[in-house]
């Protein structure tokens, strides 16, 4: 198990900047975009990558932050979004403490799960709030294309969010893996190794 | 210390549900002028000049990703406005000669007037739309236009196909429109030919389909009847939409669904997933209203 990593002010003013232009730019641009006839919900990818780069308390504060600004901006219900997407990336960051995944292709799952929690979540809190809706099929289709078009968008999402937090984070992913692969193949760690033994000069030796 | 961080970590993640939940639970049981809903227009007012210069500069991408998609099934399309070219061309024979009898027989009981006040007491204001929700369940735009070009709650919204949704958040720069697809949204609707007349509602998870429901039992509706906006003529229980509005056409009548539930299934004239300028018919003041009513009386 690994300690989560812990929060600097850099990673800080990455994560509150690429929330405010993912919300943006969602709402002004990928909102009006038609795939499959349904468009394209970035917020839980972007949630969900930062939970499985940074970790579960970066990732939940992520997704309370993100779901609040786009209640607000879209004037929706306060609190539906935030509370979803918190357990998103509390979800996502915690499969990075557990488990610690090394394959990139773990993000495409993790994408397609967090939008399946915000989807399906979604919806059963409308019903809950008394929305008054058929449960119809077409409803359903609705959802699964939703996560279909982003389970596709899920890996470019995840390598983007990378890009931008990734130098602002205590420990890189990557280096972490190798290191402890390194490790865990036999090798020690550099203070426990054995120094080699010296050679002797062959000038001194000659005297 | 892993003791420390595990509760650190649960207090966290329980702090942000709490805080959600209480955020929920407020903003669902407060009123419109609450202080919630006061931030949220706030924000609004400080965001929509962000929102409308994003949407301005990735208009060329949208445009782009919309272009390729339309590509794919312009074949398809074509194929069926040909179709509705030929049907729509024996439609506007039928309608020319039906319009000159209209007109004839509106000069003969004297109710020419009153339907061009009703009309011209709207003042339609274009606006851009800068941002939309990408949730199935609000289907709500924001568009440019606010309470300084005279947009008020609760005015229709239409674009060039026809009525697409009522303005229901204004600040002085933007404007919420709350799209006729909306499961909050009922519209009162009448079947143009045989003037029956129902309630226009969503049917949730998919745009292009609308019920017109509560529909007289033995109603005669078809496939490809075209349903309007029903208005009122009481001037105590005044319609939000003006009569007349086009809504869309019939797609689908299903007998039994008929018979048990009065109700059929439309689609909209307007293509809501890709509205981009649209129409708020804002109201004159009421002075201007009664002003334009003596003079178009006036011999």
């Amino acid at each position: 198990m690994n300690a989560p990593p812990t929060i600097n002010v850099s990673l800080i003013v990455r994560l509150v900047l690429l929330g405010l232009v993912a919300v943006i730019v969602q709402t002004t641009a990928i909102s009006q975009i038609s795939l499959l006839g349904v468009s394209a919900d970035l917020t839980p990818l972007i949630v969900a990558s930062v939970g499985l780069l940074a970790g579960s308390i970066p990732g939940a504060i992520m997704g309370f932050g993100m779901g609040l600004f786009v209640d607000t901006a879209l004037v929706q219900t306060l609190g539906v979004s935030s509370l979803l997407l918190t357990l998103v990336g509390y979800g996502a960051g915690r499969l990075l403490e557990v488990r610690d995944p090394s394959n990139t292709l773990v993000a495409i799952a993790v994408g397609a799960a967090a939008t399946a929690v915000s989807q399906i979540g979604f919806a059963l809190i409308q019903f809950l709030l008394g929305v008054d809706a058929p449960v119809s099929f077409l409803l359903v289709r609705e959802i699964l294309f939703t996560i279909a078009v982003n389970t596709v968008l899920a890996l470019p999402v995840y390598v983007l969010v990378r890009r931008v937090v990734a130098s602002a984070l205590p420990e890189d992913p990557r280096r972490r893996r190798a290191r402890r692969a390194s490790s865990v193949a036999g090798g020690l760690s550099p203070l426990s190794q054995p120094k080699a033994p010296r050679r002797r000069r062959r000038g001194l030796r000659a005297t | 210390m892993y003791d420390k961080q595990v509760r650190r970590r649960r207090a966290i993640l329980a702090l942000l549900v709490g805080l959600s939940l209480i955020l929920l639970t407020a903003y669902f049981g407060e009123s419109i002028g609450g202080p919630l809903k006061t931030i949220q227009r706030g924000m609004l007012e400080v965001l929509s000049p962000i929102q409308e210069g994003a949407s301005r500069a990735l208009k060329p991408f949208k445009d782009l990703t919309n272009w390729v998609g339309d590509t794919f099934d312009a074949k398809d399309r074509a194929n069926r406005l040909q179709k509705e070219r030929d049907a729509l061309r024996k439609q506007v024979i039928g309608a020319d000669q039906a319009q000159q009898e209209n007109a004839q027989l509106k000069r003969m009981v004297n109710l020419d007037a009153n339907k061009d006040l009703a009309l011209s007491t709207y003042k339609p204001v274009t606006g851009r739309v800068i941002a939309r929700s990408p949730s199935l369940w609000f289907t709500t735009i924001t568009v440019d236009v606010g309470s300084s070009d005279g947009v008020r709650d609760n005015q229709p919204v239409v674009d060039g196909s026809g009525l697409i949704g009522k303005v229901t958040d204004v600040t002085s720069d933007a404007a919420i429109v709350t799209l006729i697809t909306d499961h909050s949204s009922g519209v009162s609707s009448t079947v143009q030919r045989i003037n029956d007349s129902g309630i226009l509602q969503t049917a949730a998870g998919n745009p292009n389909d609308l019920l017109l429901q509560y529909l007289p039992p033995k109603s005669t509706v078809k496939v490809g009847e075209t349903v309007v906006t029903s208005g009122t003529k009481s001037s105590r229980l005044d319609s939000l939409f003006p009569p007349g509005i086009p809504i869309g056409t019939v797609t689908k009548v299903d007998p039994e669904e008929l018979n048990l539930y009065q109700r059929v299934h439309v689609k909209p004239f307007a293509d809501l997933r890709r509205v981009d300028f649209v129409q708020v018919l804002t109201r004159p003041h009421s002075r201007l209203v009664v002003a334009k009513a003596s003079t178009t009386s006036t011999p």
